[in-house]
């Protein structure tokens, strides 16, 4: 890029105001106050209270808890409840990210190559994305209801399906889908539309069909993005709790991690075991973005180095 | 630029496009049929649900236990009647505030931070920008226990400003990185010329670059504003009454504890009321949105 090449300012740039690097800091500063005042203190009291037994009933009016250990941990593990939740936010985050990655990929697909209209259909395919996570609650709940949804005429079924076990957890995953697939699909369409075209002519020329295009090229170039997309739904579906608060408020199978540990420290004001079970949350979900900020450590460098 | 990944970055989106979409696709007469299908059934697939809320909130009485497709005698009740509504649009007035407070704290702040960020020399630039990276895929609930706890202690509780405050988790990391990355596109010429007429860096950023990132400080503003009007966990964690309560929470506690109290009309109505000016907003800045999504997301 032509904006790389003039450097003949920088020694005159440090010869007006405040210097370069203290402006920097200068700059940043705030952010980097704000941040620290209201994400890494929190997180850091959070850890606090889950080695505390903190509860009202424990420590009736008191503002002072007893110190726990990892006691709040090891109930937490050996509570049926938590390892239910567990399960339901492990099953509800493979299904709906698979789920969103196909149907996103498709619906890609096929944006890339309807070129008409593409705008207004990418206008259209905003429209899920827009709609508030609770909002697409209440309309699945509307949709599944069992006298007013078309769900049941439809399928020709009768189910009360956010009153069953693994029916509620289905509605949750296939809502959630609604939602983000049409995400994923811009995402997708983003990385195809970089790969250049001449390789697919090429390939053409050479015989190859349309599946071995798909596989060889396709795939292999929009892996990157793909990726990059997975993970970033996966972190996503795995703090859930929107869509299981407003469908079923955890009932019949859908309480996620996010909404149990929610649930015990403001219903049940158990705020150590309540923290412990989010900093269990916040600890699963570090481990995946810790691959995902490794998998575009390369791009942050790009970003910051100096030009 | 070696550094450009694979993947769509905001320049080459908007102005490749057109050119890469001819190119690759085959020079066919037409798009064949089955491709119209699946553009038909794309559409439905995002629409058909909007529709149907929309169809649930024009019925009243009788009409709301069948489930027609398109109401028999669509009616506005559900919407004059969550108008009257007090408890709601005060909850509207809420929303608003906590998320304009918000994206302009967010989009100001930031982008002092991702001036210095993308421009200016300094060290741990990479370090930093990998802090805010995590600090925007933090599952809120680790925050929401401390502050539930901290605000009552501190009367932040169910307080407008107590919600601005965590808002910032999500609105200053998404601010900074989006903006690092439109900083970046702006040619460097404009601001050395600045620089060489004597202009301070402070000023070339306050004259020259605000100016001309414009439309990213626009993009960044609507996603900003979208993720604020969205955010339901710390809303309803961190607040008790109408005093504070924004819109999701507030729509959502429609929802009785019973599935036969819950007045589908109107909960339906004042669904689709707070998803207009979002659907407004996509319709309009379509182009930008999709840009700042992929800046942020797939440039990752």
């Amino acid at each position: 890029m032509a904006a790389a090449s003039v450097s003949a300012g920088t020694a005159k740039r440090r010869s007006g105001g405040v210097p370069e690097r203290r402006l920097a800091w200068l700059m940043t500063s705030p952010s980097i106050f704000l941040i620290a005042l209201v994400a890494v203190w929190p997180i850091i009291y959070a850890i606090w209270l889950s080695l505390h037994e903190y509860s009202l009933r424990q420590a009736g009016l008191s503002r002072w808890a007893s110190p726990a250990g990892f006691g709040n941990y090891i109930d937490a593990f050996g509570d049926t409840e938590f390892q239910k939740a567990v399960l339901v936010t492990l099953i509800f985050t493979i299904a709906s990210v698979v789920l969103e990655t196909f149907i996103g990929l498709v619906m890609a697909l096929i944006m890339a190559t309807a070129f008409k209209g593409q705008g207004l259909l990418r206008t259209v395919v905003l429209v899920p994305w827009a709609v508030l996570t609770v909002v697409t609650a209440i309309m699945w709940r509307t949709m599944v209801d069992a006298n007013l949804g078309f769900v049941n005429t439809i399928l020709g079924t009768k189910t009360v399906w956010l009153g069953e076990e693994p029916q509620a957890l289905i509605v949750m995953i296939f809502a959630d889908v609604w939602k983000t697939a049409p995400f994923m699909a811009l995402l997708l369409l983003a990385g195809l539309q970089v790969i250049p075209g001449e390789i697919y002519e090429a390939a053409k020329v050479d015989g190859a069909s349309a599946w071995q295009r798909f596989q060889k090229i396709t795939l292999p170039l929009l892996m990157p993005a793909l990726l990059v997309a997975l993970i970033f739904r996966t972190l996503d579906a795995l703090r859930v709790f929107d869509l299981p608060k407003v469908l079923t408020n955890g009932a019949n199978g859908t309480t996620s991690l996010s909404l149990l540990a929610q649930r015990t420290f403001q219903e049940n004001r158990l705020y150590g075991e309540g923290a412990a079970i989010s900093i269990i949350t916040f600890i699963i979900v570090m481990l995946v973005s810790f691959a995902y900020i490794r998998l575009v450590g390369g791009n942050i460098r790009g970003m910051t180095e100096d030009r | 630029m070696e550094a450009a990944t694979a993947t769509g970055r905001p320049r080459a989106t908007a102005r490749d496009e057109a050119t890469t979409t001819a190119k690759r696709l085959p020079k066919q007469p037409g798009t064949p049929w089955w491709v119209w299908l699946a553009v038909v059934a794309i559409v439905i697939f995002c629409l058909f649900p909007f529709y149907w809320l929309v169809n649930i909130s024009l019925k009243t009485g009788a009409d709301l236990s069948s489930a027609d497709l398109v109401p028999p005698h669509p009616s506005l009740d559900n919407y004059s009647s969550i108008l009257q509504n007090s408890d709601f649009t005060r909850a509207l007035g809420n929303s608003a505030i906590v998320a304009l407070v918000t994206t302009a704290l967010g989009v100001i702040v930031g982008s002092f931070a991702a001036y210095a960020l993308a421009r200016l020399k300094m060290k741990f630039k990479f370090i930093l920008l990998g802090v805010v990276l995590s600090i925007s895929t933090f599952p809120q609930i680790a925050i929401a226990a401390p502050l539930f706890r901290l605000w009552s202690d501190i009367g932040l509780y169910n307080t407008l400003i107590g919600l601005v405050i965590p808002y910032l988790t999500f609105a200053l990391p998404l601010s900074i990185y989006i903006l690092v990355s439109f900083f970046r596109e702006i040619p460097r010429d404009l601001e050395e010329a600045a620089l060489v007429d004597g202009a301070t860096n402070f000023q070339a950023f306050r004259k020259v670059i605000v100016p001309l990132a414009a439309p990213g400080l626009a993009t960044t503003a609507i996603l900003a504003f979208i993720a604020a009007w969205n955010e339901f966990l710390l809303a309803t964690t961190l607040t008790s009454s109408r005093a504070a309560r924004t819109v999701p929470v507030a729509i959502s506690q429609f929802t009785g504890s019973s599935q036969f109290e819950v007045p589908l009309g109107t909960q339906s109505a004042a669904s689709v009321l707070i998803s207009v000016p979002l659907i407004l907003l996509v319709l309009l800045f379509q182009k930008r949105i999709v840009a700042g999504l992929t800046a942020g997301a797939v440039k990752g």
